[in-house]
């Protein structure tokens, strides 16, 4: 029976056939789609495009990351000799004098490659750059595909050590949070916008690194008996219900660093000037 | 609303040809598209090749595309569509076709023999098994699957290659994978087979590009990308990538 | 005619429902090499749509449990008409052929301390109906299908070959059931896909093709319940018992028109649901049997107390067995107290929270918020009967399973009568699959190694040739006159549903089905000049007309068996005969074909295809008659029935 399991005979065409392979039902168009489907991967380029413009200008700029009491999420904690001086800040010279370069890339290849490898943002970017699938039932163009089963896409696999990167990097942004509590003497006790940014920020961080696939597969997921862990089972679940929002979260917090570093440019160019609360 | 009639594109034909033929057709208020294929094949088109059985959603047979998107027919209420729009319904694109709106699905069960099936543990008769309902309830999510194979139409590593269908299982089969594996009395590890390993090596999980399709699709609301196939990446990490993981189970043997 | 090909097995098992699958891998078990046809995919079968549970007396959530209490409720259920062993064979084995699909992976729903939960459900006393959400029948099939495939992966490993003792043929249809003088030789099948024929040679077969609602306009049955296996086993000469006894489910859906019958699990009234008309009534109080007024209770507040406290209050009569329930649906809608679409209103929205009411009855949520736009959480669903189930079907030996008067014919399922007596309850059809095809898997089996296997009956090749010309015939036939168009195949079917449904439905008087069996006539003739389009390969249109004469046997069957009853039992309602008459319950109708030969000329009204005989039934076993109590017997047994 066709239907059953025997072998069919082999398509006559060459591979990327795709849907219009020789045995397939014979329809010229690589899809028939009529909503707008080009629109979701569309939109999701154009977003990470502009956050890769504005993050690359930022990362290599070297200037204008810290006006008292806030430093930039780009440039914490700042590892290198030439950082500017932050009082009591995350200034670690781990790496010494030699480095020449903005201390921002040191630091940024953390989150860099932990939503590089992220579940959410790889479908985004297979999507919306790489065309592959462009959208559900478009035909790829592309003539090959070997998903994440060879190097370089296999090293997606190694996402959970970028999770395990990323906690102790949101742990130092939530330091740098801390510390904008303080006015621009370093007083404590104060608020201002800025501060309120920055907590907005470091929430959606914290909510982003924990909604985490590979978090929800440490803290649980990979238990076969969840009766026998009730505690694990019960945090199981509190970030299962975070990663329902992965992608919004993703999104959010990207948005967030973003305009948290932009608000210290603007303070540090002194295109403006911090309003405080208290 | 009462009746109107609605203009519909069916593919017709076989495995040697065919094209889109153009119907008009009497549509009433609540029907779904294949109240409509079933009008036609009544009215205007006898030999018109459909599958269907339920027609409440349940069984999972009368999976097409319309307007290019894969759906189940009978779920597909004529109300998503406006009076003027033009309806076009093919046959599932990823499989070969058989004839107008029957393709061989049979890539499918093929894939499916491939899955070790679940190893009751030794020890336990019939009647003595004890599971709690929260070790259940993962596995039982996947159980909810139809096997409409909108998923396995749906994914770009075989729709768009059939080359890969040798050694890519599809998201359905991947998630039997990952409802053995999560089951809490499946013994396979004892009989030597290690599910997440295989998961990986034998049945193509790393084709797969967490594209999500296979889940926007399934009209069960089954989260078959977040809850079947990244845990079961993961799973897979645990076995083959993670040299932690490898190392403190190198410790607890030793230990033991 | 052109050479067809030929396979040997020895147990062919003919429906890929749960009872076919069950028998298919018992009969593989028993080392039988069995080939399993079905007319649509492997795993799509009607066994999916069964959504409250499989009816099992564990005693897991209710200790007070047992096997004899199953039966009696099985029997009440069944007014006493039940073929006696079978219903004691059901309610002793159903739990283990329940355990036993938890060895195969099966993940039924959990009680606190780990063990398969059950709900209530219409008719049973005790919370009894292991399941899985409303979903139950998927996950015995699909539990069914993967242990297939795990028997073939042993074979692969074994024999290099994954079909070497277990082949299902998929979408593939039996006309006929081959006989070498009275012993089953084979079947003649066709491949929906190609329209190839073939002949599968075997000493056994196994019909599990449950049912025949589609004879019905309004059924919540799919297209593949045309009457197949109760047809091959009246073609092939074995006797039909109780036709008349066809069950309408009170809950299905009434609007919009294309969903019409689609069914409401009967799970919405075990959690809670209740029924009101349209002045807000529950009126199932109002519709108590005296038969069942001591069981049932008397008030709204006594029923509501039910739910959390079984063992002190009666339940609520929503949860009547199916037949009252259908009934006084019927009745409230003819009373003028209906909804706005011919119903009446099943209500959870004020009876549940929301969050409660999706988690226990998911699917139910989505049907009727996908296919009727109507969130049952926040509004009451519209429902009324619907034809569900045949209690009757083929005559056979409570134990074996064997068809009577062909040897090495067998049947399970729905398409095998007698178990459910005049009416099923809920929750019986899956363990009846579970029981019985297990049992007719295994005699078939042992027949088919049995003494007479080294004399394999033969295939004889005029039979063949015969069932090959019959099935040929749609695409040579024509109209009355010459060159005169033939009958569309699907005008028929929609005349048929039309008269089933409205002179042999739900309820049903003397005149209009004699009227019917006019109209079943004429339909008989006209069928014979159906004709069809195109070529063999998946022709729907070539399908439905070979399945016309499947319904037309089995509709005929019914209407006569139903004419025949002089009384109201079950799921057999007379408007003039409206009492359970005691007399009528040993009288069992058995069905033959008219013509021995099998041939299907007749197209008198009043002879018709059908030769209808009454039987009086063996009486019931003392000790099993001992667990009821003598003043419910007397309202069912005849007077020397309880003096014997």
């Amino acid at each position: 029976m066709a239907t059953g399991t025997d072998p069919r005979p082999k398509s006559g065409t060459a591979p990327g056939g795709g849907v219009r392979d020789g045995t397939r039902a014979a329809i010229a168009a690589a899809h028939l789609r009529t909503d707008r489907w080009w629109l979701a991967p569309a939109a999701t380029a154009a977003g990470l495009l502009a956050f890769v413009v504005y993050s690359t200008w930022r990362a290599f700029a070297n200037a204008d990351y810290y006006q008292a009491p806030y430093v930039s999420p780009f440039y914490s904690p700042c590892l290198a000799d030439n950082c500017a001086p932050m009082r009591s800040g995350p200034n670690w010279e781990i790496f010494g004098n030699w480095w020449g370069l903005s201390p921002a890339l040191l630091i940024l290849i953390f989150p860099l490659g932990f939503r590089l490898t992220c579940y959410y943002y790889r479908k985004a970017y297979y999507r919306g750059f790489w065309a592959s699938p462009p959208a559900c039932a478009v035909a790829e163009p592309h003539k090959k595909y070997s998903g994440e089963t060879r190097f370089p896409l296999i090293l997606q696999n190694i996402h959970r050590y970028f999770f395990y990167a990323a906690v102790p990097v949101a742990v130092i942004l939530t330091y740098d949070t801390v510390l904008a509590f303080r006015d621009e003497h370093h007083a404590w006790g104060h608020m201002g916008l800025g501060t309120l940014v920055f907590l907005v920020n470091i929430a959606l961080i914290w909510a982003y690194t924990l909604s985490c696939h590979s978090c929800r597969h440490i803290v649980g997921g990979k238990l076969k008996h969840f009766s026998k862990h009730p505690v694990r089972y019960r945090v199981w679940q509190w970030v299962g219900r975070l990663n329902a929002r992965h992608m919004q979260l993703a999104w959010a917090s990207l948005v967030s660093v973003a305009l948290a570093d932009f608000y210290v440019y603007l303070l540090a160019s002194g295109a403006f000037d911090d309003p405080r609360l208290f | 609303m009462s009746s109107y009639e609605a203009r519909f594109k069916v593919w017709r034909g076989d495995s040697a040809g065919g094209g889109l033929e153009d119907f008009a057709i009497e549509v009433n208020e609540g029907e779904v598209v294949l109240d409509i294929i079933h009008r036609l094949q009544a009215t205007q088109a006898p030999d018109l090749a459909v599958r269907w059985n339920c027609k409440a959603g349940k069984c999972g047979s009368c999976s097409a595309e319309i307007n290019g998107r894969p759906r189940l027919m009978c779920m597909t209420r004529m109300s998503v569509f406006g009076p003027e729009e033009v309806v076009t319904v093919t046959p599932l694109r990823a499989f070969p076709v058989v004839r107008d709106l029957v393709t061989d699905v049979g890539f499918n069960y093929a894939k499916a023999r491939e899955v070790p099936a679940f190893v009751p543990p030794e020890g336990l008769g019939a009647g003595e098994y004890r599971m709690q309902q929260v070790d259940v309830d993962r596995s039982q999510e996947f159980r909810k699957c139809i096997e409409c194979f909108l998923c396995q139409d749906t994914c770009h590593v075989v729709r768009d290659h059939e080359e890969n269908k040798g050694a890519f299982a599809g998201p359905r089969f991947l998630m039997r994978v990952a409802e053995l594996d999560m089951h809490p009395l499946d013994a396979a590890a004892d009989s030597g087979i290690d599910r997440k390993r295989a998961a990986q090596d034998e049945h193509g999980l790393g084709y797969c590009n967490i594209t999500k399709c296979c889940t926007e699709v399934c009209p069960e609301g089954i989260k078959i990308t977040d809850n079947a196939l990244i845990p079961l990446k993961e799973r897979a990490v645990d076995r083959k990538y993670d040299p932690l993981v490898w190392l403190g189970s190198r410790i607890r043997r030793r230990g033991k | 005619m052109a050479e067809v090909e030929r396979q040997q097995w020895d147990v062919v098992v003919v429906g890929a429902g749960g009872a076919g699958l069950r028998a298919a891998i018992e009969a593989r078990e028993q080392g039988a090499r069995t080939a399993v046809i079905c007319k649509s995919l492997f795993g799509k079968a009607h066994t999916v749509m069964a959504e409250g549970g499989i009816a099992a007396s564990m005693g897991n959530v209710n200790s007070g449990d047992n096997w004899q209490v199953h039966f009696r409720d099985t029997l009440r259920g069944g007014k006493f008409l039940n073929q006696w062993r079978m219903a004691e064979l059901h309610a002793r084995e159903a739990p283990d052929r329940v355990w036993e699909l938890e060895t195969w992976g099966a993940l039924f729903d959990r009680t606190p301390d780990g063990r398969i939960s059950q709900r209530n459900f219409g008719g049973h006393e005790y919370p009894r109906l292991a399941h899985v959400g409303d979903r139950t029948g998927l996950e015995l099939i699909r539990t069914l299908q993967q242990k297939i495939v795990s028997l073939q992966q042993e074979d692969f490993r074994e024999h290099g070959d994954y079909e070497a003792r277990l082949k299902v043929f998929q979408e593939c249809t039996v006309t006929r059931v081959l006989k070498d003088g009275d012993r089953v030789s084979g079947t003649f099948c066709y491949d929906r896909e190609s329209g190839r024929f073939f002949v599968l040679e075997a000493p056994a077969v196994v019909l599990a093709t449950g049912g025949i609602g589609k004879s019905f306009k309004v059924t919540s049955n799919s297209w593949e319940y045309t009457g197949d296996g109760h047809a091959l086993a009246l073609l092939a000469g074995a006797p039909l018992l109780n036709m008349e006894f066809v069950q309408f489910h009170p809950t299905g859906m009434v609007w919009p028109p294309s969903v019409k019958g689609i069914l409401v699990t009967e799970s919405v009234r075990g959690d809670g649901g209740v029924l009101r008309n349209s002045e807000g009534k529950r009126f199932m109080f109002d519709y108590v049997p005296d038969v069942f007024k001591a069981k049932y209770a008397q008030s709204e507040e006594e029923g509501d107390r039910w739910y959390d406290d079984p063992d002190h209050n009666r339940r609520p009569p929503e949860l009547l067995p199916r037949d009252e329930v259908a009934r006084a649906i019927n009745a409230e809608v003819k009373a003028g107290r209906g909804s706005p679409h011919g119903g009446v209103f099943l209500d959870v929205s004020t009876r549940m929270p929301a969050e409660v009411i999706k988690r226990r009855l998911p699917s139910m949520y989505h049907q009727f918020k996908e296919l009727a736009d109507v969130d049952i959480t926040a509004e009451a669903m519209e429902v009324g009967p619907t034809c569900h189930y045949v209690m009757g079907g083929i005559a056979v030996d409570s134990d074996t399973a064997a068809a009577r008067e062909v040897t090495g014919l067998y049947a399970a399922g729905e398409v095998a009568g007698g178990m459910h007596g005049s009416n099923r309850l809920g929750g019986n059809s899956l363990s009846d699959l579970l029981v019985f095809g297990r049992r007719a898997g295994l005699h078939a089996a042992r027949y088919a190694a049995g003494p007479g296997a080294d004399d394999r009956p033969r295939v004889d090749e005029v039979q063949v040739d015969t069932a090959a010309a019959e099935a040929l015939r749609p695409f040579s036939a024509e109209g009355p006159e010459d060159g005169s168009t033939p009958e569309n195949p699907y005008t028929l079917h929609q005349e048929l549903q039309q008269t089933m449904n409205d002179l042999v439905g739900i309820i049903r008087r003397e005149a209009e089905m004699a009227q019917a069996l006019e109209k079943l006539a004429e339909l008989r003739v006209r069928a014979r000049r159906a004709g069809v389009e195109g070529h063999r390969q998946f022709n729907p249109g070539w399908h439905l007309a070979l399945d016309l004469r499947n319904m037309l046997l089995v509709s005929e069957c019914v209407a006569r068996a139903a004419l025949e009853r002089t009384e109201s039992r079950g799921g057999h309602t007379r408007e003039d005969h409206p009492a359970m008459d005691r007399e009528w319950r040993r009288a069992n109708l058995l069905c033959r074909l008219a013509d021995p030969t099998g041939g299907l000329a007749a197209t008198d009204a009043v002879r018709g295809q059908i030769d209808l005989v009454r039987v009086t039934t063996e009486p019931i076993r003392p000790d099993l008659l001992a667990l009821f109590e003598k003043e419910e017997l007397v309202k069912y047994l005849a007077e020397e029935e309880l003096y014997e």
